[in-house]
């Protein structure tokens, strides 16, 4: 893997995030029964902090949860390197909520629809909207994002990989190229 | 952590410490799904689990089914009374008769030590032991450390101890096996006669005392007394058996406040424990069976997914 470039740095990544908040706030017309569901790994520390950002903004503390796909994905027999395994928490009623799905990346799409699925089988909520912070291009199914934080062009031999100072060094996007 | 790269579940000897620390994260995040209005997720959707039982099993072989089928996996009973081998079928061409199928998993109870070895090594569809003569009951010991770790927060530390028929007993031999690997220190306790001779040597301390085994130990693990399974028993009788060693509430008044009995069922009430123990505040033995879906569930999606695993990408 060869880095290319930076494409987000830690301003860039609290910029986006702090965006896509007030489109949230926007578009749902406040907190009212909002809810943040963020996809492991990495879309659940994005929630969490989404949080952070509408607290600043309207004073209210929205619920987040975190979803786990790993059961519900169609690629699990091609994996490789097979995924652990993780508890989906979400302690809260889904059900009559509008609630904002929270992911990195969005690429092919595949993992947007297994986290559809997993949702519909805890509940019926009122809407599903889906935020993510970087949309690559090279959708598969028919999905797209409500909120974005960047529009990325890639190539399918390139990696994006986001970086959060939760579980890496930094907060960053990077654009890395296979060979 | 360690990844699963088996397509079998044979025993617990032959695992590691990373492997059964897996099994019991994955189990953990599989229990949630039974807690929800919709208990099933989509993993196991269109694979086949045949359940293979030579000996009678009501409990094992339905959590397993119940197992199998909060996956979306198709699930076939073989109950052996009724199938080809009384007309003198040997196993491996059961087996292969089950993989011609297109089956995924067999998931086998035998009443002889090693079957399931012998099937897993002809077979390319993945097997589960699910009881092998006096050998292994790896899923029982799972769960009863799930459950031990779900009630104390570990096992690395934990004094446990083993009473019944250990001579005869798998769930003996896989608990033993487990709890070693994760650190526990693990006491024996029966009639001398019920005891192999020289089983120290597993690392397992051995006592006939009841009361030494229930002092100071975390948890006692109460087995089954078989008295159907030798025809004439090893034991002279019930009641002397419940007298020096049944767990009755005047022993445990003598043990920790807290320790926890587990018991893998069925009960005998009255002869290995008393009724008022299996029904007080330090029984364990209903969760052990809620958890048994949950182990169940991470044991055949792993083995499932160590089977499919080949070289494509992760793409997304």
């Amino acid at each position: 893997m060869k880095e290319k470039a930076r494409l987000l740095d830690k301003e860039a990544v609290e910029r986006s995030l702090m965006r896509i908040a007030h489109e949230i706030l926007e578009k749902n017309k406040g907190t009212q029964e909002l809810c943040l569901v963020g996809i492991r790994t990495r879309g659940a520390y994005l929630a969490k902090r989404l949080q952070g950002c509408i607290e600043q903004i309207e004073k209210q503390t929205v619920p987040v949860g975190i979803l786990d796909i790993t059961l519900y994905r169609d690629d699990l027999t091609l994996i490789a390197q097979q995924p652990v395994v993780h508890k989906t928490e979400i302690e809260f009623d889904i059900t009559d909520k509008h609630i904002v799905l929270v992911d990195d990346v969005l690429y092919t799409g595949r993992t947007v629809r297994a986290a559809l699925d997993a949702l519909m089988d805890l509940g019926r909520p009122k809407t599903i909207q889906l935020a993510v912070l970087v949309d690559r291009g090279h959708r598969e199914l028919p999905v797209r994002a409500d909120y974005v934080g960047k529009n990325i062009p890639t190539a399918k031999n390139e990696t994006i990989e986001v970086r959060l100072r939760e579980l890496d060094a930094a907060d960053e996007v990077i654009i890395t190229e296979k060979g | 952590m360690a990844s699963w790269g088996r397509k079998d579940l044979l025993g617990l000897e032959e695992l590691s410490r990373e492997e059964i620390e897996l099994l019991l994260a994955t189990a953990e995040s599989f229990k949630e799904v039974s807690s929800r209005d919709i208990k099933k997720v989509p993993a196991l959707r269109g694979k086949t689990v045949v359940n293979l039982f030579y000996e009678p099993s009501t409990r094992t072989r339905v959590s397993f089914e119940v197992a199998a089928k909060r996956l979306s996996a198709d699930v076939i009973n073989i109950a052996v009374e009724t199938s080809s081998v009384r007309k003198g079928e040997t196993l491996i061409d059961t087996g292969k008769n089950i993989q011609a199928l297109k089956a995924d998993i067999v998931v086998m109870r035998h009443n002889h030590s090693g079957a399931a070895v012998i099937l897993a090594r002809h077979l390319d569809i993945s097997v589960v032991n699910a009881g092998d003569g006096w050998h292994e009951h790896p899923t029982q010991a799972l769960l009863d450390m799930f459950t031990l770790k779900e009630k104390l927060g570990r096992i690395e530390g934990l004094r446990v101890s083993i009473v019944g028929d250990i001579a005869h007993s798998r769930v003996a031999r896989s608990n033993i096996w487990g709890l070693l690997k994760l650190g526990a220190q693990v006491t024996v306790c029966a009639p001398k006669m019920l005891i192999p001779v020289g089983f120290e040597q597993t690392g397992v301390r051995v006592t006939c005392d009841i009361g030494e085994a229930l002092k100071d130990a975390d948890a006692v693990n109460v087995l089954r007394m078989q008295f159907e399974r030798d025809g004439e028993s090893a034991f002279p009788t019930q009641m002397e058996y419940f007298r020096n060693f049944g767990i009755t509430k005047e022993r445990l008044a003598k043990a920790k406040k807290d320790i926890i009995v587990m018991h893998p069922g069925p009960l005998n009430r009255g002869i290995e424990i008393a009724s008022d123990v299996a029904d007080g505040r330090n029984s364990v033995i209903l969760e052990q069976v809620t958890n048994g879906i949950a182990v169940r569930m991470a044991v055949l999606f792993l083995v499932a997914q160590a089977r499919d695993g080949n070289n494509n990408e992760h793409t997304d």
